[in-house]
Protein backbone atom coordinates (compact mmCIF):
# COMPACT_ATOMS: atom_id res chain seq x y z
CA UNK A 1 0.00 0.00 0.00
CA UNK A 2 2.92 2.43 0.50
CA UNK A 3 4.38 1.53 -2.41
CA UNK A 4 0.49 3.02 -4.13
CA UNK A 5 0.58 5.94 -2.32
CA UNK A 6 4.22 6.72 -3.40
CA UNK A 7 3.30 6.39 -6.75
CA UNK A 8 -0.05 8.43 -5.87
CA UNK A 9 2.35 11.18 -4.97
CA UNK A 10 4.54 10.81 -8.39
CA UNK A 11 1.74 10.62 -10.31
CA UNK A 12 0.22 13.79 -8.72
CA UNK A 13 3.30 15.96 -9.10
CA UNK A 14 3.48 14.64 -13.18
CA UNK A 15 -0.14 15.30 -13.81
CA UNK A 16 -0.35 18.68 -12.21
CA UNK A 17 2.51 19.64 -14.13
CA UNK A 18 0.94 18.32 -17.58
CA UNK A 19 -2.11 20.29 -16.41
CA UNK A 20 -0.36 23.87 -16.24
CA UNK A 21 1.97 22.64 -19.24
CA UNK A 22 -1.63 21.69 -21.11
CA UNK A 23 -3.45 24.77 -20.24
CA UNK A 24 -3.21 28.03 -21.09
CA UNK A 25 -2.60 30.08 -17.51
CA UNK A 26 -3.98 33.05 -19.54
CA UNK A 27 -6.39 32.69 -23.38
CA UNK A 28 -7.05 36.14 -24.40
CA UNK A 29 -10.50 36.42 -26.57
CA UNK A 30 -9.37 37.08 -30.10
CA UNK A 31 -12.42 38.76 -33.01
CA UNK A 32 -11.08 38.00 -36.28
CA UNK A 33 -9.18 41.33 -37.56
CA UNK A 34 -11.31 42.67 -40.63
CA UNK A 35 -8.27 44.92 -42.66
CA UNK A 36 -8.67 45.74 -45.81
CA UNK A 37 -6.16 46.41 -48.98
CA UNK A 38 -5.23 50.07 -49.56
CA UNK A 39 -5.30 50.55 -52.96
CA UNK A 40 -2.15 52.17 -53.12
CA UNK A 41 -0.52 49.37 -50.51
CA UNK A 42 -0.67 49.27 -46.58
CA UNK A 43 -3.67 48.07 -44.38
CA UNK A 44 -6.81 49.37 -43.35
CA UNK A 45 -8.50 48.71 -40.21
CA UNK A 46 -11.52 50.93 -39.04
CA UNK A 47 -12.95 50.97 -35.63
CA UNK A 48 -15.20 53.31 -34.30
CA UNK A 49 -16.87 54.13 -30.54
CA UNK A 50 -20.40 54.20 -30.21
CA UNK A 51 -21.97 57.28 -28.02
CA UNK A 52 -22.89 57.70 -25.15
CA UNK A 53 -23.00 54.08 -24.37
CA UNK A 54 -19.20 53.14 -24.83
CA UNK A 55 -17.67 56.28 -22.81
CA UNK A 56 -15.98 55.16 -20.15
CA UNK A 57 -14.76 58.30 -18.41
CA UNK A 58 -14.78 62.30 -19.18
CA UNK A 59 -12.68 64.34 -17.47
CA UNK A 60 -11.92 67.65 -17.35
CA UNK A 61 -12.05 70.60 -15.19
CA UNK A 62 -15.06 72.68 -14.61
CA UNK A 63 -17.18 69.89 -16.26
CA UNK A 64 -20.75 69.99 -15.22
CA UNK A 65 -21.65 66.25 -15.02
CA UNK A 66 -18.88 63.60 -14.28
CA UNK A 67 -18.76 60.73 -16.22
CA UNK A 68 -18.61 58.14 -14.74
CA UNK A 69 -20.90 59.34 -11.50
CA UNK A 70 -18.77 60.25 -8.40
CA UNK A 71 -15.77 61.03 -10.81
CA UNK A 72 -13.58 63.57 -8.93
CA UNK A 73 -11.12 65.42 -11.61
CA UNK A 74 -8.29 67.18 -10.13
CA UNK A 75 -8.47 70.54 -8.96
CA UNK A 76 -4.43 70.75 -9.97
CA UNK A 77 -3.71 73.75 -11.79
CA UNK A 78 -1.30 71.75 -14.17
CA UNK A 79 -4.76 69.75 -15.35
CA UNK A 80 -6.76 73.05 -15.80
CA UNK A 81 -6.31 72.78 -19.53
CA UNK A 82 -6.87 68.92 -20.36
CA UNK A 83 -9.26 66.76 -21.27
CA UNK A 84 -8.77 62.80 -21.44
CA UNK A 85 -11.64 60.56 -22.41
CA UNK A 86 -11.68 56.57 -21.67
CA UNK A 87 -14.11 54.50 -24.67
CA UNK A 88 -14.66 50.86 -25.62
CA UNK A 89 -13.55 50.84 -28.91
CA UNK A 90 -15.52 48.48 -31.28
CA UNK A 91 -14.44 47.07 -34.62
CA UNK A 92 -16.57 46.64 -38.53
CA UNK A 93 -18.63 44.32 -37.20
CA UNK A 94 -19.84 46.13 -34.16
CA UNK A 95 -17.74 43.97 -31.56
CA UNK A 96 -15.75 45.40 -28.72
CA UNK A 97 -12.02 44.64 -29.28
CA UNK A 98 -10.39 46.85 -26.94
CA UNK A 99 -10.20 50.34 -25.01
CA UNK A 100 -8.95 53.97 -25.73
CA UNK A 101 -8.01 57.20 -24.64
CA UNK A 102 -8.31 60.36 -26.18
CA UNK A 103 -6.31 63.21 -24.52
CA UNK A 104 -7.03 67.07 -25.46
CA UNK A 105 -4.19 69.64 -23.63
CA UNK A 106 -3.36 72.51 -24.68
CA UNK A 107 -0.10 74.23 -23.51
CA UNK A 108 2.87 76.27 -24.31
CA UNK A 109 3.73 73.54 -27.31
CA UNK A 110 0.05 74.14 -28.75
CA UNK A 111 -2.79 72.00 -28.91
CA UNK A 112 -2.34 68.20 -28.78
CA UNK A 113 -4.66 65.58 -28.93
CA UNK A 114 -3.62 61.99 -28.65
CA UNK A 115 -4.68 58.57 -28.81
CA UNK A 116 -4.26 55.16 -27.77
CA UNK A 117 -6.04 52.39 -28.52
CA UNK A 118 -5.23 49.19 -26.32
CA UNK A 119 -6.26 45.97 -28.37
CA UNK A 120 -5.57 43.32 -25.44
CA UNK A 121 -4.69 40.18 -27.99
CA UNK A 122 -3.04 42.20 -30.45
CA UNK A 123 -1.17 45.46 -28.82
CA UNK A 124 -1.52 49.06 -28.55
CA UNK A 125 -1.17 52.42 -30.72
CA UNK A 126 0.07 55.83 -29.56
CA UNK A 127 -1.64 58.01 -32.27
CA UNK A 128 -1.04 61.95 -32.59
CA UNK A 129 -3.53 63.43 -34.24
CA UNK A 130 -3.36 67.30 -36.05
CA UNK A 131 -4.96 69.87 -34.04
CA UNK A 132 -6.58 71.26 -37.35
CA UNK A 133 -9.61 69.67 -38.41
CA UNK A 134 -10.07 69.21 -42.10
CA UNK A 135 -13.61 69.92 -43.94
CA UNK A 136 -16.27 66.81 -43.23
CA UNK A 137 -15.31 66.83 -39.67
CA UNK A 138 -11.97 65.18 -40.17
CA UNK A 139 -8.75 64.83 -38.52
CA UNK A 140 -5.88 63.19 -39.40
CA UNK A 141 -2.50 62.12 -37.22
CA UNK A 142 0.37 59.55 -37.37
CA UNK A 143 0.62 55.95 -35.90
CA UNK A 144 4.01 57.28 -33.70
CA UNK A 145 4.55 54.05 -31.69
CA UNK A 146 3.04 50.49 -30.90
CA UNK A 147 3.44 47.60 -29.01
CA UNK A 148 3.43 43.84 -29.77
CA UNK A 149 1.64 43.20 -33.17
CA UNK A 150 1.52 47.17 -33.98
CA UNK A 151 5.42 47.51 -33.14
CA UNK A 152 6.90 47.17 -36.67
CA UNK A 153 4.02 49.58 -38.02
CA UNK A 154 3.91 53.30 -39.20
CA UNK A 155 0.58 54.91 -41.16
CA UNK A 156 -1.73 57.58 -40.26
CA UNK A 157 -4.99 57.42 -38.34
CA UNK A 158 -8.02 59.77 -39.22
CA UNK A 159 -11.16 60.26 -36.24
CA UNK A 160 -14.16 61.40 -37.72
CA UNK A 161 -17.75 62.04 -35.48
CA UNK A 162 -20.68 60.58 -37.76
CA UNK A 163 -23.91 61.91 -35.90
CA UNK A 164 -26.51 58.77 -36.34
CA UNK A 165 -29.22 59.79 -38.62
CA UNK A 166 -31.90 56.66 -38.06
CA UNK A 167 -34.20 57.95 -35.69
CA UNK A 168 -34.02 54.56 -33.85
CA UNK A 169 -34.98 54.99 -30.28
CA UNK A 170 -32.18 52.76 -29.04
CA UNK A 171 -29.58 53.92 -31.55
CA UNK A 172 -26.52 55.82 -30.35
CA UNK A 173 -26.14 59.39 -30.92
CA UNK A 174 -23.48 59.14 -33.05
CA UNK A 175 -19.90 57.42 -33.22
CA UNK A 176 -16.34 58.63 -33.56
CA UNK A 177 -14.73 56.54 -36.54
CA UNK A 178 -10.79 55.91 -36.24
CA UNK A 179 -10.03 54.58 -39.69
CA UNK A 180 -6.23 53.25 -39.60
CA UNK A 181 -3.89 52.43 -42.38
CA UNK A 182 -0.73 50.56 -41.61
CA UNK A 183 2.42 50.32 -43.25
CA UNK A 184 5.81 48.26 -42.40
CA UNK A 185 8.18 51.50 -41.11
CA UNK A 186 10.68 50.95 -43.92
CA UNK A 187 7.56 51.49 -46.54
CA UNK A 188 6.39 54.23 -44.54
CA UNK A 189 10.15 55.82 -44.59
CA UNK A 190 10.36 55.09 -48.98
CA UNK A 191 6.73 56.96 -49.19
CA UNK A 192 7.60 59.57 -47.56
CA UNK A 193 10.87 60.01 -49.69
CA UNK A 194 9.21 59.32 -52.45
CA UNK A 195 6.17 62.39 -51.92
CA UNK A 196 7.57 65.43 -53.57
CA UNK B 1 -8.47 -2.99 -3.38
CA UNK B 2 -10.88 -0.02 -2.10
CA UNK B 3 -7.94 0.96 0.19
CA UNK B 4 -5.11 0.72 -2.45
CA UNK B 5 -7.12 3.71 -4.14
CA UNK B 6 -7.62 5.71 -1.26
CA UNK B 7 -3.30 5.59 -0.67
CA UNK B 8 -3.52 6.50 -4.61
CA UNK B 9 -6.03 8.82 -4.20
CA UNK B 10 -4.45 10.76 -1.26
CA UNK B 11 -0.65 10.01 -3.12
CA UNK B 12 -2.32 11.91 -6.15
CA UNK B 13 -3.73 14.73 -3.93
CA UNK B 14 -0.34 15.36 -1.59
CA UNK B 15 1.66 15.51 -5.69
CA UNK B 16 -0.17 17.82 -7.03
CA UNK B 17 0.30 20.15 -3.73
CA UNK B 18 3.95 19.23 -3.45
CA UNK B 19 4.08 20.52 -7.15
CA UNK B 20 2.22 23.79 -6.08
CA UNK B 21 4.36 24.56 -3.25
CA UNK B 22 7.70 23.56 -5.23
CA UNK B 23 5.70 26.31 -7.79
CA UNK B 24 5.89 28.97 -5.42
CA UNK B 25 8.98 28.70 -3.47
CA UNK B 26 10.80 27.70 -6.88
CA UNK B 27 14.75 28.29 -5.87
CA UNK B 28 15.63 28.70 -9.74
CA UNK B 29 12.87 31.49 -10.32
CA UNK B 30 15.58 34.01 -9.01
CA UNK B 31 14.30 37.77 -8.01
CA UNK B 32 15.05 40.18 -11.14
CA UNK B 33 17.51 42.31 -8.90
CA UNK B 34 18.40 45.86 -9.84
CA UNK B 35 16.79 47.71 -12.61
CA UNK B 36 19.53 49.31 -14.73
CA UNK B 37 18.26 52.47 -14.81
CA UNK B 38 18.73 52.82 -10.88
CA UNK B 39 22.45 53.27 -11.45
CA UNK B 40 22.07 55.61 -14.76
CA UNK B 41 23.91 58.72 -14.87
CA UNK B 42 21.55 59.88 -17.37
CA UNK B 43 19.07 62.61 -16.78
CA UNK B 44 15.85 60.73 -15.83
CA UNK B 45 11.90 61.58 -14.92
CA UNK B 46 10.83 60.33 -11.80
CA UNK B 47 7.16 59.63 -11.55
CA UNK B 48 5.14 58.40 -8.70
CA UNK B 49 1.27 57.44 -8.73
CA UNK B 50 -0.62 56.24 -6.11
CA UNK B 51 -1.00 52.13 -6.28
CA UNK B 52 -4.14 52.23 -4.62
CA UNK B 53 -7.59 51.99 -6.51
CA UNK B 54 -9.63 54.68 -4.38
CA UNK B 55 -6.83 57.18 -4.60
CA UNK B 56 -6.83 56.71 -8.96
CA UNK B 57 -8.95 59.13 -10.84
CA UNK B 58 -10.76 55.71 -12.81
CA UNK B 59 -9.70 52.48 -12.34
CA UNK B 60 -12.05 49.93 -14.26
CA UNK B 61 -11.85 46.31 -15.13
CA UNK B 62 -14.06 43.55 -15.53
CA UNK B 63 -15.67 43.78 -11.67
CA UNK B 64 -14.60 40.59 -10.50
CA UNK B 65 -10.85 41.20 -9.85
CA UNK B 66 -9.63 41.40 -6.96
CA UNK B 67 -9.02 45.73 -7.52
CA UNK B 68 -12.36 46.72 -7.24
CA UNK B 69 -13.41 49.60 -9.94
CA UNK B 70 -13.44 52.84 -8.64
CA UNK B 71 -15.59 55.35 -9.21
CA UNK B 72 -18.18 52.47 -8.14
CA UNK B 73 -20.75 53.11 -11.37
CA UNK B 74 -17.68 53.21 -13.57
CA UNK B 75 -17.91 51.05 -16.21
CA UNK B 76 -16.97 47.57 -16.43
CA UNK B 77 -14.96 45.83 -18.97
CA UNK B 78 -16.80 42.77 -19.01
CA UNK B 79 -16.69 41.63 -23.05
CA UNK B 80 -15.23 39.00 -23.35
CA UNK B 81 -11.98 40.56 -25.55
CA UNK B 82 -11.26 43.12 -22.82
CA UNK B 83 -12.31 40.85 -19.80
CA UNK B 84 -8.47 40.37 -18.64
CA UNK B 85 -7.75 43.90 -19.02
CA UNK B 86 -7.86 46.71 -16.83
CA UNK B 87 -7.89 50.77 -17.60
CA UNK B 88 -6.15 53.37 -14.96
CA UNK B 89 -6.21 57.41 -14.80
CA UNK B 90 -4.62 58.70 -12.44
CA UNK B 91 -2.37 61.71 -11.20
CA UNK B 92 1.13 61.56 -11.60
CA UNK B 93 3.49 63.16 -9.19
CA UNK B 94 7.54 64.05 -9.55
CA UNK B 95 9.80 63.76 -7.54
CA UNK B 96 9.00 66.70 -4.65
CA UNK B 97 5.29 65.15 -4.67
CA UNK B 98 3.86 67.55 -6.99
CA UNK B 99 1.33 67.20 -9.88
CA UNK B 100 3.46 66.42 -13.00
CA UNK B 101 0.61 65.53 -15.37
CA UNK B 102 -1.74 62.77 -16.10
CA UNK B 103 -1.44 59.09 -16.40
CA UNK B 104 -3.45 56.96 -18.34
CA UNK B 105 -2.42 52.82 -17.70
CA UNK B 106 -3.64 49.91 -20.08
CA UNK B 107 -2.92 46.35 -18.46
CA UNK B 108 -4.17 43.13 -20.17
CA UNK B 109 -3.18 39.80 -18.88
CA UNK B 110 -0.53 38.09 -21.21
CA UNK B 111 -0.82 35.09 -23.03
CA UNK B 112 3.24 34.79 -22.42
CA UNK B 113 2.46 33.92 -18.89
CA UNK B 114 4.57 30.67 -17.47
CA UNK B 115 3.59 29.83 -14.28
CA UNK B 116 6.02 27.13 -14.50
CA UNK B 117 9.02 29.38 -14.63
CA UNK B 118 7.87 31.99 -12.48
CA UNK B 119 6.26 34.34 -15.10
CA UNK B 120 3.30 35.73 -14.71
CA UNK B 121 3.09 38.66 -17.22
CA UNK B 122 1.16 41.28 -17.87
CA UNK B 123 1.48 43.34 -21.50
CA UNK B 124 0.62 47.24 -20.66
CA UNK B 125 0.84 50.60 -22.25
CA UNK B 126 1.25 53.95 -20.85
CA UNK B 127 0.02 56.82 -21.64
CA UNK B 128 1.73 60.14 -19.81
CA UNK B 129 0.84 63.72 -20.56
CA UNK B 130 3.49 65.79 -18.71
CA UNK B 131 2.06 69.81 -19.01
CA UNK B 132 4.85 71.85 -21.04
CA UNK B 133 7.17 69.08 -21.99
CA UNK B 134 4.61 66.78 -23.73
CA UNK B 135 3.44 63.34 -24.00
CA UNK B 136 4.94 59.92 -24.02
CA UNK B 137 3.75 56.22 -24.58
CA UNK B 138 5.72 53.35 -22.74
CA UNK B 139 4.89 49.88 -23.86
CA UNK B 140 6.01 47.23 -21.17
CA UNK B 141 5.39 43.67 -20.63
CA UNK B 142 5.27 42.95 -16.67
CA UNK B 143 6.45 40.05 -14.10
CA UNK B 144 4.16 40.17 -11.17
CA UNK B 145 5.51 36.82 -10.05
CA UNK B 146 6.92 38.42 -6.97
CA UNK B 147 4.71 40.30 -6.11
CA UNK B 148 2.04 37.41 -6.11
CA UNK B 149 4.49 35.22 -4.27
CA UNK B 150 5.70 37.59 -1.73
CA UNK B 151 2.29 39.51 -1.11
CA UNK B 152 -0.73 38.13 -2.66
CA UNK B 153 -0.50 34.65 -1.87
CA UNK B 154 0.57 35.61 2.08
CA UNK B 155 -2.64 37.87 2.13
CA UNK B 156 -4.68 34.78 1.40
CA UNK B 157 -2.86 32.55 3.59
CA UNK B 158 -3.46 34.82 6.53
CA UNK B 159 -6.55 34.57 8.43
CA UNK B 160 -7.71 38.09 8.31
CA UNK B 161 -7.17 38.07 4.67
CA UNK B 162 -4.57 40.72 4.62
CA UNK B 163 -0.65 41.55 4.17
CA UNK B 164 1.13 44.14 6.03
CA UNK B 165 4.90 44.62 5.35
CA UNK B 166 7.23 46.32 3.11
CA UNK B 167 7.65 45.66 -0.68
CA UNK B 168 9.76 46.82 -3.08
CA UNK B 169 9.88 45.81 -6.92
CA UNK B 170 10.23 46.13 -10.42
CA UNK B 171 7.78 44.82 -12.65
CA UNK B 172 8.89 46.17 -15.78
CA UNK B 173 10.33 43.07 -17.51
CA UNK B 174 10.92 44.08 -21.37
CA UNK B 175 10.74 44.61 -24.26
CA UNK B 176 14.28 45.75 -23.78
CA UNK B 177 17.12 43.51 -23.72
CA UNK B 178 18.15 44.42 -19.81
CA UNK B 179 14.13 44.42 -18.81
CA UNK B 180 13.05 47.77 -19.31
CA UNK B 181 9.98 49.30 -20.94
CA UNK B 182 10.48 50.89 -24.85
CA UNK B 183 9.51 55.05 -24.29
CA UNK B 184 8.40 56.67 -27.36
CA UNK B 185 7.97 60.96 -27.00
CA UNK B 186 5.07 62.21 -28.50
CA UNK B 187 4.75 65.97 -28.53
CA UNK B 188 6.49 68.83 -27.02
CA UNK B 189 10.17 68.62 -26.25
CA UNK B 190 9.60 64.95 -26.04
CA UNK B 191 8.54 64.51 -29.80
CA UNK B 192 10.29 61.96 -31.53
CA UNK B 193 12.57 61.02 -28.42
CA UNK B 194 13.25 57.25 -28.01
CA UNK B 195 13.14 56.26 -24.29
CA UNK B 196 14.01 53.39 -21.48
CA UNK B 197 11.90 53.06 -18.46
CA UNK B 198 11.06 50.87 -15.40
CA UNK B 199 7.94 51.11 -13.80
CA UNK B 200 8.55 49.67 -9.95
CA UNK B 201 5.84 49.35 -7.21
CA UNK B 202 6.46 49.82 -3.01
CA UNK B 203 3.34 48.32 -0.96
CA UNK B 204 2.97 48.47 2.81
CA UNK B 205 -0.59 46.80 2.98
CA UNK B 206 -2.89 44.82 0.94
CA UNK B 207 -6.20 43.10 1.83
CA UNK B 208 -7.65 40.01 -0.17
CA UNK B 209 -11.10 41.96 -0.51
CA UNK B 210 -9.85 45.44 -1.89
CA UNK B 211 -6.16 45.07 -3.20
CA UNK B 212 -3.71 46.93 -2.56
CA UNK B 213 -4.30 49.49 0.64
CA UNK B 214 -1.31 51.48 1.31
CA UNK B 215 1.06 51.39 -1.91
CA UNK B 216 2.72 53.54 -4.33
CA UNK B 217 4.07 53.07 -8.10
CA UNK B 218 7.02 54.86 -9.78
CA UNK B 219 8.19 55.62 -12.86
CA UNK B 220 11.49 55.53 -13.94
CA UNK B 221 12.43 57.45 -17.53
CA UNK B 222 15.75 57.72 -18.70
CA UNK B 223 16.43 60.92 -20.78
CA UNK B 224 18.87 60.38 -23.81
CA UNK B 225 22.14 61.90 -23.29
CA UNK B 226 21.92 64.17 -26.09
CA UNK B 227 18.92 65.25 -26.48
CA UNK B 228 19.39 67.26 -29.32
CA UNK B 229 20.84 64.67 -31.28
CA UNK B 230 18.18 62.15 -30.67
CA UNK B 231 15.79 64.90 -32.38
CA UNK B 232 17.73 65.65 -35.29
CA UNK B 233 18.34 61.65 -35.52
CA UNK B 234 14.53 61.14 -35.54
CA UNK B 235 13.55 63.63 -37.73
CA UNK B 236 15.64 62.43 -40.45
CA UNK B 237 14.28 59.00 -40.02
Amino acid sequence: MLKTFIVGIVLGVAAAAAALYAYPAVDQHREASIVAVAANGGNIESFHINMPMDRIMVGASGQKQALPTGLKWPADEELKNVRAELFKIRNARDTVVGVASRTAARDDSGEIIDWVLHLPARGSMFVNMRSEALKDGFRRGELQAGSREFAPLGGLVSERWVPNTSGDADAPVGRIELVTAYMRKQETYMREQETP
Amino acid sequence: MIKYLIALFLGLLIGAGIFVIGLIYNPFNADSGLSPLSVTDSEVIALSFSGVPSEAIVVTNDGDSHVKPFPEKVQQLWEAPIRLSSVMATVMRDARGQTAGLGIKFSSQSERTRLMKGEAMIDSAWYIYLPGRGSLFIEQSENHWEFLRDVIIPAYRSSADSWKGIWLGDLTAGPGALGTAAVTGGTGSLRGLKMEAVESLSARAYSVENGPVAAEGHLLIELPRNMEASHGASSSE
